[in-house]
C-alpha cells in the first residue's frame, strides 16, 4: 500500500534520453551556482536552507484533487522563486529532489536529470517570468503579492507537467501508438487542479512571510516598482 | 541577523510539524504524474498491474531503496511513527544539506558594501540639501 512515489521512477523514460536531461540539469545547476552566489549572503543562505526543508515537508502532504483517486502535492518552484530568487530557488528544489532520490527512494537516481529539469529548471524559470511580470503590473499590496504567488505557481506547475510529456515523447518506454494526446491531456488536467492547490499553498506561505519579514521575500527586494511609488503595505518596512 | 536566525528556527519548527505530524493526514492516492502513467492499466487490491497497457508497467526498481524508502522507517510497524519520523529526518537532512551548502558557497567579505556606497553619496547629498534652504533664505 506504499504508493508514495511522487517523481519519475526508473524505467519510465529510456536511458539515453535520461542521460541527455541529466547533462542539461547539471549544466543548469552549475549556472545556478554561479549566478546564485551573487544572491547568497549571510542572510539568504540560512533562509534558502529553510526553503528547501519546507519544500521537502510540504511535498509529503498529498492533497486530494477533483477526481476520486488522484492526489497532488507541492512542487515548490514558485515558492522558492518568490522567497529566495530563481537561481538559489532552483538549487533548493534540486537539493530536495536529490535527497528524495538518494535517501527516500522517490524518483529513480537515473531519472534525476529529468525530474530536476521539470521541477527545478522549467518550474522555476516559468514561475519567475510570471512573478517578474505580475509584480510590475499589480499593485504593491498583499493582494497583489498573493495573486502573483498564486498565478505563478499555477502556471509553473502546468508547464512543468508538460515538460514530462515532452520527455515522454522523446524517450517514453511504453508504445502509446505515437499518440501522446491522452497522456498530455490527463497530465494537463490533473496538474491544472494541482496547480490550484500549489497556488493556494504558495500564496499563503509567501503572504505569511511577507507579513512577518518582508525583507526576506526576494521578489519584493529584487523587483522594485519602476517608480518609487508609496508602496503602501509592503515596501516601507525595510 | 539574530532575528533572521529566529525566523529560520521558527520556520524549521513549522516544517518539522508538517512533515512529522500533518504528513499522516496526506492523501495516499497516486499523484497527478503517477495516475497519468497508470491510465490504461487495471490494478488489483495490492496495486499490482492486472492487465491493460500503460506507461507505469515499465516501471523498474529503485537503485538504492534504503531504510527510509517510500517515506517510512523500514522495520517500524507503527505507520504513524514511521511516516512522521521519516519526515522529521528528511526535513533535518534537507536543511543540513541545503543550508550547509549555501553557507559554504555564500558570498563573503565586507557585507554591507551596497549600503556604504549608497551612504556616502547620500551623505554628500544631504549637505547641499540642508544648505539649499539657507541659500534661499538668504536670497
Amino acid at each position: 500500500m506504499e504508493t508514495l512515489a511522487m517523481h519519475i521512477s526508473n524505467g519510465i523514460i529510456n536511458g539515453p534520453v535520461a542521460a541527455v536531461f541529466a547533462a542539461i540539469a547539471l549544466a543548469a545547476m552549475a549556472l545556478c551556482v554561479l549566478r546564485g552566489r551573487q544572491d547568497l549572503d549571510d542572510r539568504l543562505a540560512p533562509m534558502a536552507g529553510l526553503v528547501a526543508a519546507f519544500i521537502f515537508a510540504v511535498q509529503m502532504l498529498n492533497f486530494p484533487i477533483f477526481t476520486a483517486g488522484v492526489s497532488g502535492h507541492l512542487l515548490g518552484g514558485a515558492l522558492a522563486a518568490m522567497l529566495v530568487g530563481p537561481w538559489v530557488g532552483a538549487l533548493c528544489v534540486a537539493v530536495v529532489l536529490v535527497v528524495q532520490a538518494l535517501v527516500f527512494g522517490d524518483g529513480g537516481v537515473a531519472m534525476l536529470g529529468l525530474n530536476i529539469t521539470n521541477m527545478a529548471v522549467i518550474g522555476i524559470a516559468v514561475a519567475y517570468l510570471v512573478i517578474a511580470l505580475l509584480l510590475r503590473v499589480l499593485p504593491r499590496t498583499m493582494a497583489g503579492l498573493s495573486i502573483t504567488a498564486f498565478v505563478s505557481a499555477l502556471v509553473s506547475v502546468v508547464v512543468a507537467a508538460m515538460g514530462f510529456v515532452l520527455q515522454y515523447q522523446l524517450g517514453g518506454t511504453t508504445d502509446l501508438g505515437g499518440n501522446l494526446s491522452g497522456l498530455a491531456g490527463t497530465m494537463a488536467v490533473s496538474h491544472l487542479f494541482i496547480g490550484v492547490g500549489e497556488g493556494l499553498i504558495t500564496a499563503t506561505t509567501v503572504v505569511t512571510v511577507a507579513k512577518v519579514r518582508p525583507d526576506l521575500v526576494y521578489a519584493l527586494r529584487a523587483l522594485k516598482p519602476a517608480t518609487p511609488a508609496p508602496a503602501p503595505a509592503l515596501g516601507g518596512v525595510r | 541577523m539574530k532575528r533572521s536566525l529566529g525566523f529560520v528556527f521558527g520556520g524549521l519548527l513549522v516544517a518539522l510539524l508538517l512533515a512529522g505530524v500533518v504528513s499522516n493526514f496526506a492523501s495516499s492516492h497516486p499523484d497527478g504524474l503517477d495516475s497519468s502513467l497508470r491510465e490504461g492499466c487495471t490494478f488489483d487490491a495490492d496495486d499490482e498491474i492486472t492487465g491493460g497497457s500503460c506507461p507505469a508497467q515499465e516501471e523498474k526498481e529503485h537503485e538504492i531503496g534504503g531504510p527510509l524508502a517510500d517515506y517510512g522507517i523500514s522495520g517500524l510497524d507503527n505507520d504513524i511513527l514511521s511516516t512522521g519520523l521519516s519526515g522529521v529526518l528528511g526535513v533535518l537532512l534537507t536543511f543540513a544539506v541545503a543550508g550547509g551548502t549555501f553557507w559554504l558557497v555564500r558570498r563573503r567579505g565586507p557585507e554591507p558594501a551596497p549600503e556604504h556606497v549608497a551612504g556616502s553619496p547620500g551623505a554628500g547629498r544631504t549637505d547641499p540639501a540642508t544648505t539649499d534652504p539657507t541659500a534661499t533664505n538668504k536670497a
